[in-house]
């Protein structure tokens, strides 16, 4: 009897962990806590963290019959594609993460993509606009931004509405997301009949936007859109309003979702953004919290508005916890097929991923919206969606300045 | 004005703090033949320093000046005590490796305690307006306090007594040891200047752009070129040289990207090296 006992004592003390650990899911990213990326990638990862803490409190992912309380590994990826290439190893390899966050970038996004596919995991990307990843025949990579082509569509289009006749200029950073989005804004522009005047990209690391302004006054452009992040996107427009461009529309990439934007004052002001979300847009969902419901736990948590990559990454987590909820489980391959069958709308908006052998995973369902810093009645700043008229919450304001 | 002369202005005012930037590095190599690493750091210790005192003082950041060049004078000296000192004298890898190492040391500590994320300075001057182009008061104040110090630098060197004691042991260490100058605080001295004079830019360049801790290495690239340009060993050609690579790139960015801007400054650099080995300023100052 005692054998017996003493058995299935050490039974229960080697087994033990093993099924407790099976009651935690480990998700894995990395996060740019410094280097130019910094600012959007907190927000980003707010995004997570706000959706890993409510569905904790809430008693975990419940799949199967089971309890799964989440939880994270991550590292600081220094802004750096080296650093994601061995944080995202580390974390499959040694963390023995079961889900993968994309880092925020699509440059930085291309590089964890390619580990986590080599070792067949599943990422969630936020922050990963660019289209050519998910045209690469990845099989367990999954887009929850509108794609990059998108991104000044709305822009221009809410252009030709107020302007037909204007004179446009790209001024936008080297870098993979930013061509992304440019390449085909140009040709979208021509085909909406603007005068494209002036093109010109910068280095990712531009300070001194000086020359490129000089050029950009003398090609008498009366619309700018471009940018990149937010480190050279506030810097341009700085520099814009140090140098008084008399511009009618300033449209940036990125760099004007984020809430501190308000600390360029007048600078910032009239500067409109592609948005994947704002808290305006308001989407019956299906599944999750409400927008107001987001909004509001997020301020009560950070003290500050949300942007679109705190959406996004909130979103992420909603999506993943759904197709868990659905796969019943871990199983990588159920949870993938739960996500390859995913349309669903949450506060975010819709949620599709293409099934297509040529772009698996690519964001299908979800739309862009475009705001736009306006001064209220006291003076301060604040955020109004623009376009589409539907979903508007102000006018546009056309001249800037 | 047309969009190349505005082009043109621009860089002979940002050239004016390249050639600020250059004259430290020029200092330090022409005095004790030492090409010294730590400048790009040093640089980026001087954005910090305006950063950090404009923060807690919020005057302007010109008049931060003064407390800037003055900690960039004793931490150069302190510098040249802990890591140059020893190697004076001794093959030029043995100054490379030492200062190097310092470098590194600033940035590895500068990361950890401000990361690689981008500060500001927030002020701003009234700029001027000629035209459809306007040149910033930040610029303005940034190019006429580097032309300032660059002529007191000159001053200093050709009326005072450690200034002539600088030039004498650049001209003739052993002659001006035997004259009763001591070459070890010489040494120093100018070391510590060169060092003021790094961080006396970078605090001008703080006022314009936006900068990190790594920030330093794009000027020091500058500086090596514009100190090949001017001839080594040359502070105030230095000035002009620099001026020079800023009106250059003035004249070429209305016709051609501005990413091309450093391969043109890369390939005029060789092209210095190869054609004017004691720079465009190396006869008249020889």
């Amino acid at each position: 009897m005692k054998r017996v006992i003493l058995f299935a004592f050490l039974l229960f003390v080697f087994l033990a962990p093993v099924v407790l650990a099976q009651q935690t899911i480990t998700v894995g990213f990395t996060v740019s806590k410094t280097g130019a990326l910094n600012v959007d990638s907190l927000e980003q990862y707010r995004g997570f963290e706000l959706w890993r803490d409510q569905i904790n409190a809430a008693g975990g992912i419940k799949a199967g019959g089971k309890s799964y309380q989440v939880q994270f590994v991550n590292y600081d990826d220094e802004s750096n594609s080296k650093r994601v290439q061995q944080l995202y190893s580390r974390m499959i390899l040694q963390e023995k993460a079961d889900f993968l966050f994309s880092p925020y970038s699509s440059s930085l996004t291309a590089t964890a993509a390619v580990v986590t596919e080599q070792y067949g995991k599943i990422m969630l990307t936020s922050g990963a606009a660019e289209e050519k990843t998910y045209k690469l025949g990845n099989h367990y990579l999954y887009q929850m931004f509108a794609p990059a082509m998108h991104y000044l569509e709305v822009a221009l289009d809410a252009l030709k509405s107020k302007d037909p006749k204007a004179t446009v200029a790209f001024v936008y950073e080297d870098a993979s997301f930013s061509v992304a989005v440019v390449t085909p804004a140009i040709d979208y522009a021509k085909k909406l009949g603007f005068n494209v005047v002036f093109t010109e990209a910068y280095a990712p690391n531009t300070t001194d936007f000086g020359p490129i302004l000089d050029k950009l006054i003398a090609s008498k452009a009366t619309v700018l859109l471009g940018g990149g992040h937010y480190t050279d996107g506030s810097t341009l427009a700085r520099q814009l309003y140090g140098r008084k461009a008399s511009l009618k529309m300033i449209t940036l990439l990125v760099a004007p979702d984020s809430s501190q934007w308000v600390e360029l004052g007048d600078a910032g002001q009239g500067v409109m953004v592609p948005s994947q979300w704002e808290p305006q847009t308001t989407f019956k969902a299906q599944y999750g919290p409400s927008g107001a419901d987001f909004e509001k736990a997020y301020i009560a948590k950070y003290n500050s508005p949300p942007s679109y990559e705190s959406a996004g990454g909130y979103a992420c987590g909603l999506i993943l916890q759904r197709a868990i909820e659905l796969a019943g489980g871990l199983d990588n391959n159920k949870v993938a097929q739960a996500l390859d069958a995913t349309d669903i709308t949450t506060f975010y908006g819709q949620t599709r991923f293409s099934a297509a052998s040529s772009d698996h995973g690519l964001q299908v369902g979800h739309s862009l919206v475009l705001a736009q810093w306006q001064k209220d009645k006291s003076g301060k700043l604040s955020k109004q969606v623009v376009w589409p008229l539907a979903a508007r919450s102000a006018d546009m304001l056309y001249p800037i300045r | 004005m047309s969009g190349i002369f505005a082009s043109m202005l621009d860089g002979l005012l940002i050239g004016s703090i390249y050639g600020l930037a250059a004259m430290g590095l020029s200092l330090i190599w022409g005095v004790m033949n030492v090409i010294n690493l730590t400048h790009g750091a040093m640089i980026a210790l001087g954005m910090f320093g305006t950063y950090l005192l404009y923060s807690a003082l919020t005057t302007s950041p010109y008049l931060l000046l003064l407390p800037i060049i003055g900690g960039g004078l004793i931490l150069g000296i302190v510098v040249y005590w802990i890591a140059i000192h020893w190697v004076i004298g001794r093959p030029m890898l043995m100054s490379l490796l030492s200062t190097f190492a310092i470098n590194m040391m600033i940035i590895g500590t500068g990361t950890a305690l401000w990361s690689t994320s981008p500060y500001n300075v927030n002020f701003s001057l009234p700029g001027l307006t000629i035209g459809e182009y306007t040149f910033t008061g930040n610029h303005i104040a940034a190019a006429s306090a580097a032309v300032v110090i660059a002529l007191a630098l000159q001053l200093f060197l050709s009326k005072t007594r450690p200034g002539k004691a600088i030039r004498a042991v650049t001209d003739n260490r052993e002659a001006a040891e035997l004259m009763g100058i001591s070459s070890t605080t010489v040494l120093a001295l100018a070391f510590g200047m060169g060092i003021a004079l790094a961080a006396a830019s970078g605090a001008l360049v703080s006022t314009l752009f936006p900068f990190t801790i790594l920030s330093g290495a794009v000027y020091q690239l500058k500086s090596f070129v514009v100190t090949v340009l001017a001839g080594l060993g040359k502070p105030f050609g230095a000035l002009v040289a620099g001026m020079l690579l800023g009106l250059l790139e003035g004249v070429v960015t209305p016709f051609i990207a501005v990413s091309w801007i450093p391969l043109i400054e890369f390939a005029l650099f060789v092209v210095v090296l190869v054609a004017f080995p004691k720079g465009i300023f190396g006869k008249a100052a020889s």
